[in-house]
């Protein structure tokens, strides 16, 4: 597993870095993260890559205090679902924020910030994590 | 298709068990069941297993043949499933899609898992494996953390308070005082929930379900072939299963899960009956905030009122429906992989009149509720007394 850790991550670099998913062409969809095919117009879709809108506002936050491998130093953190206002939701770290800030409603706005200093599989990721504007 | 029953239900005890391996604990299981139905084991004709995550767990997978060997049943075909915390619900679902095809007349279907063997750390990062781990889990999302996500939006949406959250701890470890074979027996307060410490705010350590051992099985026959079997037969009257994104992300709404709405809904017309026919429930309580979705979805309060009917007592071993009377898997234990069969298991006691102190008075017709990850599968089974006509 550890072989390929660098694999494992370059392939999502478009994702993580610039918000890249994608287009449906045929219904004019935005998806994010980006999918093989479009799931409404299936084989008739036409899915192109497009990068998503770097603000939106949250949909509902959770102060992590226990948290997984990899995130054990990082203690107390918040993840939040933020709608990107293209119908996509995304789940990210909500970060350099005052604490009374953070809530439904808030609008964010996307930074490029180190995901995890050493994952379990030994590389360090970096990738996009939010903050409110 | 034809008719299904259960005829025999076996589990062990759920919780820590050090001196005893996965095989001891599903081998434990399968001989229960088999001795509650009455049969020989050489009357089975194949074997399911539901398991989350043994290879993480404790490193073993080919879990089937591991159980027809345990339990001498070689060469019986033999097959695992797996759908995270709903593996025990579609094992079930499998095994009973085998009798009611008419492929087989009768078979054995369990679920276990052993969690122990590892950090809880290990245990928690096995467990993210239900979720996406590409933009759930690289983000350092738990799954406290997704339900709490969850229950937030309830929260904010129906004015659901953490203390109707943590009514539903206090009620399953309640139930559970009356189970002998619950991981815990220990009564907690309101006060005890919210005084426990924050995991996913939220969400606080008693709002989850625990790190368990156990496993659990039941027998399936042909329901006429069940009658003259067994005179405890209960027959499964409708069995469905639905799925939804594995990413809470890629959900059409976040104040429920749509795979158990859409699941409930083809489970009540397959058994042509509606959620107020239903005497009793066990449903998927992973965390406290699941519960409250889950009574909604299923129908049994409307959607936003699961957090008031918890408070006013409706979901309590007397209330109008009561809801996890073997504690649930807050209270009763949640080995992943057993969880789905162990709900099974008490309806067969429960809709026998044999679960004693915590019998539901009454109880002709039950629910089971599996959900799998953040509510990417359920599958949901509605079971009846045979004789009862």
């Amino acid at each position: 597993m550890a072989d390929n850790a660098i694999a494992i991550h370059w392939r999502r670099y478009p994702e993580r870095y610039l918000l890249r998913g994608c287009h449906c062409e045929t219904c004019k969809t935005d998806f994010f993260p980006g999918r093989l095919f479009c799931p409404n117009c299936r084989r008739k879709g036409k899915m192109v890559s497009k990068e998503m809108p770097r603000t939106g506002k949250i949909v509902s936050f959770t102060e992590v205090f226990v948290g997984p491998i990899g995130f054990q130093h990082e203690t107390p953190y918040f993840l939040a679902l933020i709608d990107l206002g293209n119908k996509c939701m995304i789940l990210s770290q909500i970060v350099d924020s005052p604490k009374e800030k953070i809530k439904t409603g808030a609008q964010v706005k996307k930074v490029f910030r180190k995901i995890q200093d050493t994952d379990h599989e030994g590389a360090i990721a970096y990738g996009y994590k939010f903050k409110v504007s | 298709m034809r008719s299904v029953s259960i005829i025999g239900a076996g589990q062990t005890a759920f919780g820590e068990h050090w001196n005893e391996s996965f095989r001891d604990l599903i081998g434990k299981a399968g001989l229960m069941a088999l001795e509650s139905s009455g049969i020989e084991g050489k009357t089975i004709q194949a074997i399911y297993g539901g398991t989350m995550a043994s290879g993480r767990f404790v490193g073993q997978e080919h879990i089937g043949a591991l159980i027809a060997d345990e339990l001498g049943l070689t060469p019986l075909p033999a097959t695992r499933l797996e759908a995270a915390c709903a593996s025990g619900g579609v094992a079930l679902r499998n095994a009973y899609i085998s009798v009611a095809s008419g492929l087989y007349d009768v078979v054995a279907v369990g679920g276990v898992e052993k969690m122990t063997e590892i950090s809880v750390e290990e245990a928690g990062f096995a467990l993210g494996g239900a979720g996406d781990q590409e933009t759930e889990l690289f983000h350092g999302a738990t799954f406290p953390a997704l339900y709490a996500l969850l229950a937030r939006k309830h929260m904010e949406a129906f004015g659901t308070t953490e203390e109707q959250m943590a009514q539903v701890a206090v009620k399953n470890h309640y139930n559970a005082m009356f189970n002998p074979n619950a991981q815990f027996h220990r009564e907690i307060t309101i006060q005890d929930v919210m005084n426990s410490g924050y995991v996913a705010s939220p969400l606080k350590l008693l709002d989850c379900s625990p790190i368990s051992d156990g496993a659990a099985t039941v027998i399936l026959c042909e329901t006429s072939k069940a009658k003259k079997i067994s005179e405890n037969a209960i027959e499964i009257l409708a069995s469905t299963q639905a799925s939804d994104s594995l990413a809470l992300t890629g959900r059409k709404s976040l104040t429920e899960l749509m795979a158990t709405k859409v699941a409930a809904k083809l489970d009540f017309e397959e058994a042509h009956l509606k959620p107020s026919d239903i005497d009793l429930a066990e449903v998927h309580d992973c965390f406290t905030i699941a519960e409250i979705l889950a009574i909604e979805d299923l129908g049994f309060f409307k959607k936003g009122d699961g957090g008031k009917a918890t408070e006013k007592g409706k979901t309590s071993l007397k209330g109008e429906i009561p809801i996890n009377p073997s504690g649930g898997l807050k209270a009763c234990g949640h080995p992943v992989g057993a969880t789905g069969i162990k709900q099974a298991v008490e309806m067969f006691f429960q809709l026998n009149g044999l679960a004693k102190e915590r019998q539901v008075k009454d109880a002709k017709i039950g629910l089971t509720h599996n959900v799998g990850g953040s509510g990417a599968t359920a599958v949901v089974h509605i079971f009846k007394k045979a004789q009862v006509k």
